[in-house]
């Protein structure tokens, strides 16, 4: 039995430890809101928060983290910048497929809980790993600086 | 011409590959003729000749007995308008696409509307380009535009109807707006749900009158937003990867590692013992193991010893391919286009102070790697056929190579289509691919749903990549800089060779998909040959977002720059010189000039380029402006796009195909390739097949030229003019052509 925290609510699952988080999250505890891209970290598809922090679900086996580890996914996100993100990606209309989009959400507030005004090259640098192949890209930047604004003010 | 050969080619039926069986398809010839009437008033029963289809056009108004009836729109008596979409939505807004259409003509509001995946029935959502229920080649606005019209327009007059006989006032005295239906002599009013059951009991109008487009509320205006807004940015929207029945097993399936081998010995006693293995099951396909989730599945496929048989698989290296390419270039092809004398006019303008200009275009092989990967849920019915949950995008195919997998009637396949995270022309197949592995280890493993699963690794190197292609053309401006002749030699693989598409797709030894947009080049050369050689390889291939456009606007443009400067000209001017007889393609061309600031000057190491095309009826051009550092190396800076798909129903979904069809064509130039050494692909995941990131992504500017004429698709055109508008930038820069695909090969993006 590994013992887990998510999204506020401790979880017993009977899994091997070296099972990714990803796997845990999807077929164990059947919150699929967080994606399988890639499997190798290479898409970001699969990023959650682990106290705070965005990580790849995908290589985070489960026995790696501790009851004490707070694991965050789409499904609980909250606050100031989750609001901020999510009401500015519904506002410009960010999706298309929209698959890889709960991994860009988690990174993007991630990005703007710690900086509530980042420059283009603070988006790049947060944004890279994550991977839109319908190429949405142009509208995440804008949702960014949107959501940045609404915080801020 | 593509979806007219689809259609022909629907009537030869699809099997597994092996064996084609039967499809009927009913008889819609006349429908297109139909369509080709202009927009405005349109009167049902009067300009389609065929009842029956009037009859299928019309929506069914349901109360909440029937949850899923086979129609266009339910009006619900909680007042919503669902509006059901035959067509996938792989993200490129279908939906609320046909949505926006049935709610303008029903007077809906757009609060009440949602979307729906219509169920799987030719009869019912067949696509009138394609004979058959699927999604492609940009069809859906174009195909959905009558229908949905009409089907609005009849639920409108009987809500109306019913309101009328409830109120008994004359319905001529009833008015809907914004989803209310009103008296106003009586002040009464009631909603679309309010209405729904008595509206549903009365019979469809024969005849509907449709809106004059100044009218449009929802058509056309910029702040609608998409239906899958909110449950796309929240988690709540369901993939078929998200798809969870009771008592579901995972499956993962080893396959060759090179295109063509087949399975000759098993050993799979070490993958039995992986914890959370079921079952292995050995399936002409490959061998699946079946688990209790994904992780176990992958672990025990990764402890399976398979040895291939590769006696006919592909052994080759893409080099290899390629050298086999460039022999076969130098003889002639089969004819695509042949008008007056090529050879002799590029003689002629060679000896007479003209300028003669010869390329060789490299275009490799490419993924579609579609976000989501492959996937697919099959639940056998203990009546017979089976249900299936899937990102289906062919549908009608894939319920008849079903049914000759499980010996069942092709209406005994039921599909329950999901959103789908991705296709690009991936999920669309002849042989219905990963649904055909799902329902055969199903059929193998009929205990419980199956979810078949492919990894990225199996996405990457399974095949059915946009073909590699070789282009070898020779063309000559005269000493007055006029474009006189052009020779093009195309060599590639066809996907439609060994399919049932093939009798008819391939004409005269041509595939049709291999040479669109060059064999019919709007330029007017007058002595123009286009010749073509299939080449044929195991290497699995299919469509790839935009098809054959996807390269032959790339050497082509690219070569239309080389000749513009050959002659001297502005690459501008020197195609408006050229497309006198083509407005619509000028038009995009002016504006995408204008609105880019051509002709003003740049920075050192700046570069500005241009190219304009026709693919799918709809009419794009780009400019792209690039910086060009010291060391050589580009980033593209700002894209600006101009386009013209006729009557937009959502500018902000088009801006967004544009978009995204911006990234898709420069992430594909900068790094998109398959290599294969001696038959085994080389990359495997996002580590080899390397993706557009965020900061490769260029600004993108978006202009939409506004149009009655009848709207076209803008889910592909967005794509082959990009790329060869960037390389045109750098080539104004470097005055290098870059004519080897991606980019990446010529040192000049890391």
């Amino acid at each position: 039995m590994v013992r887990i925290n998510v999204n506020g609510e401790e979880r017993q699952v009977d899994v091997p430890e070296d099972m990714p988080l990803l796997w845990v999250l999807r077929d164990e505890l059947n919150m699929t809101g967080t994606k399988f891209g890639c499997g190798i970290a290479q898409c970001g598809a699969c990023t959650v928060h682990v106290d705070g922090t965005p990580t790849r679900a995908c290589q985070t086996p489960v026995g790696m983290l501790t009851p004490d580890s707070r694991i965050t996914t789409i499904e609980g996100v909250k606050g100031k910048a989750a609001q901020a993100v999510q009401a500015a990606w519904q506002k410009l209309d960010v999706v298309q497929c929209g698959y890889c989009q709960s991994g860009q959400i988690m990174s993007a507030i991630a990005l703007l809980t710690d900086n509530q005004n980042p420059t283009d090259q603070d988006i790049d640098a947060a944004m890279d790993g994550n991977v839109c192949r319908c190429a949405t890209y142009v509208r995440i930047r804008a949702a960014i600086k949107d959501a940045a604004q609404t915080m801020r003010a | 011409m593509l979806h007219h050969l689809i259609r022909q080619a629907a009537q030869h039926g699809f099997g597994d590959g092996l064996s084609p069986v039967p499809l009927p398809v009913p008889s819609r010839r006349g429908f297109l003729k139909a369509i080709g009437a202009g927009a405005g008033v349109l009167v049902v029963g009067a300009h389609l000749p065929m009842p029956a289809l009037a009859a299928e056009a019309a929506p069914k108004i349901i109360g909440p007995a029937d949850p899923r009836p086979h129609a266009f729109i339910i009006v619900a008596p909680d007042n919503t308008v669902t509006v059901l979409a035959k067509h996938l939505d792989k993200g490129q807004g279908i939906v609320t696409g046909i949505a926006t259409i049935a709610a303008e003509e029903l007077d809906a509001d757009w609060a009440q509307v949602r979307g729906a995946f219509a169920p799987a029935d030719q009869k019912l959502y067949a696509n009138h380009f394609f004979g058959l229920q699927g999604t492609g080649g940009s069809t859906a606005v174009a195909n959905s535009w009558d229908e949905l019209r009409m089907a609005g327009a009849a639920a409108r007059a009987m809500l109306v109807a019913a309101a009328a006989a409830r109120w008994k006032v004359p319905a001529g005295e009833v008015t809907v707006s914004k989803g209310v239906v009103r008296h106003a002599a009586s002040n009464r009013s009631a909603t679309f749900g309010e209405l729904a059951e008595e509206a549903a009991k009365l019979p469809v109008p024969q005849q509907v009158k449709l809106k004059d487009p100044k009218d449009y509320v929802l058509i056309g205006k910029a702040d609608l937003h998409r239906l899958d807004h909110i449950s796309k940015t929240n988690g709540t929207a369901i993939f078929s990867m998200d798809i969870r029945r009771p008592g579901q097993v995972t499956a993962v399936l080893a396959r060759s590692p090179r295109f063509g081998g087949t399975v000759k010995s098993v050993d799979d006693a070490a993958a039995r013992k992986v914890p959370g293995v079921i079952d292995v099951v050995s399936l002409p396909v490959g061998v699946a193991v079946i688990a209790k989730n994904t992780w176990a599945a992958i672990k025990g496929r990764e402890a399976l010893t398979v040895t291939w048989d590769d006696a006919k698989a592909e052994t080759r290296g893409t080099d290899a391919m390629l050298a086999d390419y460039r022999k076969a270039a130098e003889k002639p092809g089969s004819v695509a286009a042949n008008k007056g004398d090529a050879e002799k006019a590029i003689a002629d303008a060679k000896a007479k102070g003209g300028h003669v200009v010869d390329g060789e275009f490299v275009f490799p092989y490419l993924a579609h790697a579609p976000m989501e990967p492959l996937n697919a849920v099959v639940a056998l019915n203990p009546e017979g056929g089976c249900t299936i949950w899937a990102g289906s995008q062919f549908q009608t195919v894939e319920q008849m190579v079903v049914a000759h997998i499980l010996g069942c009637k092709p209406e005994q396949v039921k599909i329950d289509t999901q959103w789908a995270g991705g296709s690009f022309g991936r999920r669309a197949t002849t042989n219905a691919d990963y649904i055909a592995e799902a329902v055969m280890i199903a059929k193998a493993y009929p205990k419980a749903p199956v979810h078949l699963v492919w990894t990225r690794e199996d996405d990457i190197k399974g095949g059915r990549y946009r073909p590699l292609f070789l282009h070898r053309i020779t063309a000559a401006v005269d000493a007055k800089g006029a474009l006189v002749g052009w020779k093009q030699r195309i060599v590639g693989q066809s996907f439609m060779a060994g399919t049932p598409f093939e009798a008819v797709m391939v004409k005269d030894g041509v595939d049709a998909t291999m040479v669109e947009g060059a064999s019919d080049m709007a330029y007017p050369v007058a002595n123009l040959a286009v010749d073509a050689h299939t080449l044929a390889s195991p290497v699995t291939t299919l469509w790839w977002r935009s098809v054959g456009h996807t390269h032959t606007a790339y050497a082509k443009e690219v070569m239309i720059d080389r000749l513009a400067k050959a002659a001297g000209k502005d690459p501008v001017a020197f195609r408006m010189e050229m497309l006198k007889d083509h407005p619509r393609l000028a038009g995009v061309l002016k504006l995408a000039a204008e609105k880019a600031g051509w002709g003003q000057p740049l920075p050192q190491g700046k570069g500005r380029g241009v190219a304009v095309h026709e693919s799918f009826n709809t009419y794009v051009a780009h400019v792209a402006d690039v910086t060009v550092d010291a060391k050589g190396q580009v980033k593209v800076d700002r894209v600006v796009v101009a386009v013209d798909c006729g009557e937009v129903v959502n500018p902000d979904v088009v801006k967004a195909q544009m978009e995204g069809g911006a990234g898709w064509g420069i992430g594909h130039a900068l790094r998109g390739e398959i290599t294969m050494t001696d038959g085994v692909v080389d990359q495997a995941n996002f580590d080899g097949y390397l993706p557009l990131r965020m900061s490769d992504m260029p600004k993108v500017e978006v202009h939409i030229v506004p149009s009655h004429e009848r709207p076209t698709g803008a889910g592909e055109p967005g794509v082959p003019t990009v790329a060869p508008a960037v390389a045109n930038a750098v080539f104004s820069v470097t005055g290098q052509p870059l004519q080897t695909l991606p980019f990446s090969r010529g040192g000049i993006v890391s």
